[in-house]
């Protein structure tokens, strides 16, 4: 079993990366963007964007003032053995985290809107297990702003309305969401399986790195179809106006009954933060997220 | 048409203000505060019982803003300030530009036609900055000359800051009733058929 003590450094050590350094995909997916570009307010928001990057990781500071609610991914290996106190390692990382970096706490009650000081709280920090094979374990830490998950949108599309609902429910709502997931986003969606698992697919979409295309050519299609849609409403960088509204568009799907069709889109801004690491059996630790 | 650029000493006359139009570009010095929705929430709650709030806002800038701030030595210190959806404080925006009279108004994403309305019968103007800029933001802070209503949590509290040409502000709601933001929503509204053709969708 790996020492707690372990999960915990690295738990501080992945949120430090992610809120500070975007993965090199992300930012040379902004760089492109800026190219692309022709509007002046839209190249002076991407200049901006691009200089507080740089900015944040000569300064070692947060890139964006909202450092997310916390919220990691746990691929467990099933050779990897016990992960017996990995949860709490993980909290206790998050509270350190937040002392350190620092982090803003962002973890209120829901109804009292009483802050917790320390961004953990009830199910938070939210972990996401899942199973794979080998002998180690792979975190993620993907601390999520709030702008961007609040343009979350959940619909149970008619069966009958088939790829043309899925692909109408997708654009209406990045149309609606406009400059206030802070554009240019990332649009992942989920499309299947039961209201809970869409959105799952969704959010988990996000994790994928750019310009990776669904293993299924249609599902692949689709993403290319909607991005370019989607960079064809004009809401450009912000919402200011302008040729890039998202980076990438990015689907997943799963089996869902016969009587229904959810879909549901999660929204990322272009601060995508990421950071992964594998945990070895014996202790070892291999950044994956941010290979120089 | 020209954008202008102009740099303003808090408090700013309304005279001032009213030469603003969207596109031009503002900087600002002197004292300003972040406010969020419970902030706002709080203010328009003193303002009904008749009581002040901490700091005058008239002729000031607000800043739809909860930073990332750190102790150091006893004071405080911002670590990154960038802007928040400013769209959630459309529910106070109107009555509070109303009861405190601010000049400018710090945010992204833009906000709706009450606020806008309400900017242009008392002289106020609503900026973007650019949204997650948060260490460019947090550079044009001197000072943190303090912090009320702390228990509301750090990124909901009224922070009172001392900044030095913070800008670029965008204008993008100007006190004529003319609004960027409304624009950009006709001009997507518009292409929202080209943008069903090309995905095969029907009306």
């Amino acid at each position: 079993m790996v020492d707690a003590k372990i999960v915990e450094d690295l738990a501080v050590d992945l949120l430090r990366l992610a809120v500070i350094e975007l993965p090199k995909d992300v930012k040379e997916a902004l760089e492109r963007a800026k190219g692309q570009e022709t509007s002046e307010i839209a190249k002076a928001n991407l200049n901006a964007i691009l200089e507080n990057i740089r900015l944040a990781e000569s300064m070692k500071r947060p890139v964006c003032q909202d450092t997310g609610l916390m919220v990691f991914f746990l691929d467990v290996g099933y050779d990897f053995g016990s992960v017996k106190g990995i949860p709490e390692a993980i909290a206790k990382g998050t509270r350190r985290a937040t002392e350190e970096i620092p982090l803003r706490p962002n973890a209120v009650h829901p109804i009292s809107r009483k802050n917790s000081g320390d961004n953990t709280g009830s199910y938070v920090p939210i972990i996401n297990w899942s199973h794979m094979e080998g002998d180690y374990l792979e975190i993620t830490a993907f601390p999520k702003g709030g702008g961007s998950e609040n343009m979350t949108f959940f619909s149970m599309v008619k069966p009958g309305e088939g790829m043309a609902g899925i692909k109408r429910f997708v654009i209406d709502s990045v149309i609606s969401s406009g400059g206030q997931p802070c554009p240019p986003t990332i649009i992942g969606v989920g499309i299947g399986g039961t209201a809970d698992l869409a959105v799952k697919l969704a959010k988990r979409s996000l994790l994928r790195p750019m310009g990776q295309r669904h293993g299924d050519p249609e599902i692949a299609k689709l993403e290319e179809e909607l991005l370019k849609a989607i960079n064809s409403t004009g809401i450009g960088p912000m919402g200011l106006g302008g040729a890039i509204t998202s980076l990438d568009v990015r689907a997943d799907y799963a089996h869902c009954h016969t009587a229904s069709l959810p879909v549901a889109v999660n929204t990322q801004c272009w601060a995508a933060r990421r950071a992964t690491a594998r945990l070895y059996k014996d202790g070892r630790v291999e950044i994956l997220s941010h290979r120089r | 048409m020209r954008r202008m650029e102009y740099r303003f000493k808090i408090p700013i006359p309304e005279s001032e203000i009213r030469k603003l139009k969207i596109g031009d570009i503002a900087y600002v010095t002197g004292t300003m505060v972040t406010a969020r929705d419970q902030a706002h929430r709080r203010a328009l709650a003193l303002h009904k019982e008749g009581k002040p709030i901490p700091i005058d806002l008239k002729g000031g800038v607000v800043f739809h803003c909860g930073p990332v701030v750190k102790k150091k030595d006893g004071e405080w210190e911002m670590v990154a300030a960038g802007p928040t959806t400013s769209t959630r404080m459309e529910l106070f925006q109107a009555e509070f530009i109303e009861a405190f009279r601010p000049s400018i108004i710090v945010g992204k994403g833009g906000m709706g036609p009450r606020t806008a309305e309400a900017m242009k019968k008392f002289g106020a103007v609503y900026c973007d900055f650019t949204g997650g800029a948060a260490v460019l933001a947090a550079k044009a802070v001197e000072r943190v000359k303090g912090v009320e209503w702390f228990e509301l949590g750090i990124p909901e509290a009224m922070w009172v800051l001392e900044v030095k040409d913070f800008g670029p502000l965008l204008v993008t709601i100007d006190s004529h009733g003319n609004s960027h933001h409304a624009k950009i929503a006709k001009d997507v509204e518009a292409n929202r058929p080209k943008v069903y053709s090309m995905l095969g969708i029907s009306k």
